[in-house]
């Protein structure tokens, strides 16, 4: 028992920190007193259900204050009564049972809940409670105090009650119901036997048939008609041409045979046949409902911020009311939501949020500070400058490149292999008319609509999103969230992957520094007043981890580029930097980040950089090469050129101080030189990239909350299966290229026989659905053989 | 003919029945998706097994709390 876990959140638990309570060991005081709680409050079966659910509960000091803000809270409420309130909150920690187990049974633990329930896929809990006897403010710090904090930002105002779409289950719905009954009053005809009875109400079956069918193709189907229409109105041909054709046709051919006689129609085959084409939609439909690929500013904006009032009164205000000359108060890791002036004395602003880079910048009282940076330490106060309209962010998400293209420049495979199929048919079906016409007129029209029945493409449509529906289901399982089906069309094509260095093929979490040597303290006092200066990413985070010193007067600084700095301080020659600029001989043979240190010419000792690059990026690296042309953008300066070149394959292009705008650019120009471009960067500093690039993907270590204007999402522990995800999208199309192949085939049997007049009603209703559970069985089988691989 | 007759009666009456039974399923079916039981297909699966848990736990913990001065 060396290493332990933490018995509520499962983190390792370091020994000094160590908690023994109850016979079960803590990882910190935290979780400790979440699990007091529970077991408090006969809650401790939440252990039960899974092992370690839990999350460390964050300090949230002041956080929520502007809950006790009724026209906020207002704004936040599903339903509001005077003895009943309803408020939905989004939850990113829901991830088991166990939470769902908690967050349901949260009455016990808050007098005036009545109710709550979960929805697991959303990851939502509703509450339903009492506003006399708890209020939201209340709630929401239990949940904190629990580890479940809900995230609450300027989106859910204003939200009130969504409107949930369920037309397709609807559709889907009706579609069943007809195409069941129907089936079941075809049987007699099925079988054609032809005895007396049957025959007496032969036509009352029909026409029932009839009747039952109409909600299907008025109703059910109503999404092709439109779709149709609108390809025809653009000049397009698109698979939903030959589908609607097919349907009407099919429609009134039947009715022409029963009202003649002729026979009982094709109504079940029809009914059928829509009920697989929306249930494949459906399946495509069903993606992750936690996460919003369409966030705008909004989902990363406080709801509310504290304005301190001319007599030094704190309140919370909603951000839309914040006005020009607004003294606002921001707490640590609280974001700036408007532009303004600093009035505090000194500020941390860190705005990897908008710039990407990582280091907080330090702003003197008088400095202009601007939305989207985040306070870092300290309380500040700040003066508004502009309203939330009209502030830098929310002037940055209304820039074009923002905006994802909405019209799509490609075309999906399935638009593009029925731009021929379409035509095609068409021809084939006046063609026959034609030739029929001459020799047979009410064969020639037998002929006409037997042609446009049987090759409706309904297997060709359905290839398509049961493949990809049931690809993005297994990438989501593996932690890759496609926004929507296309994005795996795209991938498969990608021919050149950009990433992004920090923050992507780097971690965020800030690595150990390791001493080797022995410092006195008045040399790492000398230390860190040189590194104060220093701009550098690595003296930086040398700076951050060294100890506060008092401040010494530097008499002479100079940095120079690629090599350290030196510095004179107190009548003491300091350098820092790399062994040849220090001059010691020690060779530096591992990957590794050193920086060495020398006072008057004195060798002391080393900073050792832990590297900081994400698991398995060599490996990754080296298999991508093979396939694929790589770039590595970066900005930061060229400071890790040297290790990258080392660790990175010899072919990979590395470019560095690229501002954002620069990124961009570097993609549009690979893509002008005829290249698919996949962009993996981290969200929204390199938002422009990832929208201007083919595919972009952005690595999170948080998918739930950051979704930024991106194609896909990649946990950040999944990096080093991209190579996977990318061989698997290609296997997909494989897929479908091959179910296409074996849905043309059944098209040209069914083809052959109605051209030369032979089909008759029985192949053709046997066919159409033969062919369409084939299609949807072959492509399942598929799609999961080859990510098993 | 009367048996004829009878027989038409019986099948019309069947088969409206069926379809009347059927509707009834259909509106059932809209009603409850109109209701939202449709829109958390994975949460009420969880659900269920709780149910049963929380009562045969709860005297569990309840000895656990009393062992705890001990």
């Amino acid at each position: 028992m060396t290493t332990s876990q933490c018995f509520h959140c499962g983190n390792e638990i370091l020994k000094k920190e160590e908690i023994l309570f109850d016979a079960k060991n803590f990882c910190c005081n935290g979780c400790k007193t979440v699990y007091e709680i529970f077991s408090q409050n006969d809650l401790s079966c939440y252990y039960d259900f899974q092992a370690a659910p839990g999350a460390t509960p964050q300090d949230i000091k002041g956080k929520y204050d502007f809950l006790a803000n009724e026209s906020i809270v207002d704004k936040l409420l599903e339903f509001k009564e005077n003895t009943t309130h309803i408020v939905s909150l989004y939850i990113p920690h829901i991830h088991c049972s166990s939470c769902i187990w908690i967050l349901e049974n949260l009455q016990k633990l808050q007098q005036g809940i009545n109710t709550s329930q979960v929805n697991f896929p959303e990851k939502k809990v509703r509450i339903t409670f009492h506003p006399e006897k708890t209020s939201l403010q209340e709630i929401v710090a239990l949940l904190c105090s629990i580890g479940y904090e809900p995230y609450i930002s300027l989106e859910n105002f204003d939200e009130g009650k969504k409107k949930v779409d369920r037309t397709l289950i609807y559709k889907i719905g009706v579609a069943f119901f007809c195409f069941g009954n129907i089936m079941l009053l075809s049987f007699p005809e099925y079988f054609e036997v032809n005895e007396f009875w049957i025959d007496q109400y032969r036509g009352f079956f029909r026409w029932l048939i009839f009747a039952l069918s109409l909600p299907t193709f008025i109703y059910s189907a109503s999404g092709y008609y439109v779709a149709a229409w609108k390809s025809i109105k653009q000049g397009m041909l698109n698979i939903e041409i030959p589908i609607a054709l097919g349907i009407v046709v099919m429609f009134i051919r039947s009715t022409v045979d029963i009202v003649f006689n002729y026979g009982q129609g094709f109504f079940d085959s029809m009914c059928g046949l829509i009920f697989f084409m929306l249930l494949g939609k459906l399946f495509q439909q069903k993606t992750y409902d936690f996460l919003s690929f369409e966030r705008d500013y909004k989902s990363y904006f406080p709801i509310a911020i504290t304005k301190i009032l001319p007599d030094g009164k704190e309140v919370s205000v909603q951000v839309y009311d914040i006005e020009k000359g607004d003294r606002l108060l921001i707490r640590n890791q609280e974001l700036l939501p408007v532009d303004g002036i600093l009035i505090s004395e000194s500020a941390a602003i860190d705005y990897s949020f908008v710039t990407g880079e990582a280091i907080p910048i330090e702003k003197k009282s008088g400095d202009k500070i601007f939305a989207g940076g985040k306070q870092l330490g300290k309380v500040i106060e700040m003066e508004v400058l502009f309203s939330v309209s009209q502030s830098y962010l929310t002037q940055l998400w209304s820039n074009d490149v923002f905006q994802k293209r909405v019209d799509q420049k490609h075309k999906s495979i399935t638009d593009k292999i029925s731009r021929y199929f379409t035509p095609a048919l068409l021809l084939l079906a006046f063609a026959s008319f034609a030739y029929w016409v001459f020799i047979d007129v009410t064969t020639a029209f037998n002929v006409f609509t037997a042609i446009l029945i049987v090759a409706c493409p309904c297997a060709l449509a359905l290839t398509a999103p049961f493949t990809l529906g049931n690809v993005l289901r297994i990438m989501g399982n593996r932690k890759l969230y496609l926004k929507n089906a296309i994005v795996v069309e795209q991938l498969a094509k990608v021919n050149t992957i950009v990433f992004d260095k920090t923050g992507t093929i780097t971690t965020h979490k800030k690595s150990a520094i390791v001493q080797d040597g022995v410092f006195e303290e008045s040399e790492l006092a000398l230390l860190k007043n040189a590194l104060r200066g220093s701009n550098h990413p690595l003296s930086r985070r040398l700076y951050d981890y060294l100890p506060e010193v008092p401040k010494a007067t530097i008499f002479h600084f100079e940095e120079i580029t690629g090599k350290g700095i030196q510095a004179v301080i107190n009548g003491k020659t300091i350098k820092i930097g790399s062994a040849a600029f220090v001059g010691d001989t020690d060779e530096n043979l591992l990957k590794q980040t050193n920086v060495y240190v020398s006072i008057d010419g004195i060798y002391i000792g080393k900073f050792i950089f832990d590297n900081q690059y994400r698991d398995g990026l060599e490996e990754l690296f080296s298999k991508l090469s093979q396939k694929y042309e790589l770039k590595v953008l970066s900005g930061d300066n060229e400071g890790e050129k040297e290790s990258l070149e080392q660790l990175l394959p010899e072919n990979t292009e590395l470019v560095f101080n690229q501002k954002p705008e620069q990124k961009l650019a570097f993609i549009e120009n690979l893509q002008k030189q005829g290249k698919n471009v996949l962009m993996v960067g981290d969200g929204l500093n390199d938002a422009g990239a990832l929208a201007q690039s083919n595919v972009g993907i952005s690595i999170s270590e948080n998918v739930n909350v950051f979704s930024p204007a991106c194609d896909g999402i990649l946990d950040a522990t999944q990096f080093k299966k991209i190579d996977f995800f990318l061989g698997y999208s290609k296997n997909a199309m494989r897929t479908i290229y091959m179910s296409f192949g074996l849905s043309l085939l059944y098209n040209v049997v069914g083809l052959s026989f109605a051209v030369t007049g032979n089909l008759l009603p029985i192949v053709a209703a046997i066919i159409m659905p033969l062919s369409t559970i084939t299609i949807v069985s072959f492509v399942t089988i598929m799609s999961n053989y080859f990510a098993r691989k | 003919m009367l048996t004829q007759i009878r027989g038409m009666s019986v099948i019309y009456l069947l088969i409206s029945i069926s379809i009347i039974v059927a509707i009834a399923f259909l509106y059932a079916f809209l009603r409850a998706v109109k209701t939202g039981q449709y829109d958390d297909d994975y949460t009420p699966s969880v659900r269920m097994l709780f149910d049963d848990e929380l009562i045969k736990s709860e005297p569990k913990t309840k000895t656990k709390e009393e062992q705890k001065p001990i």
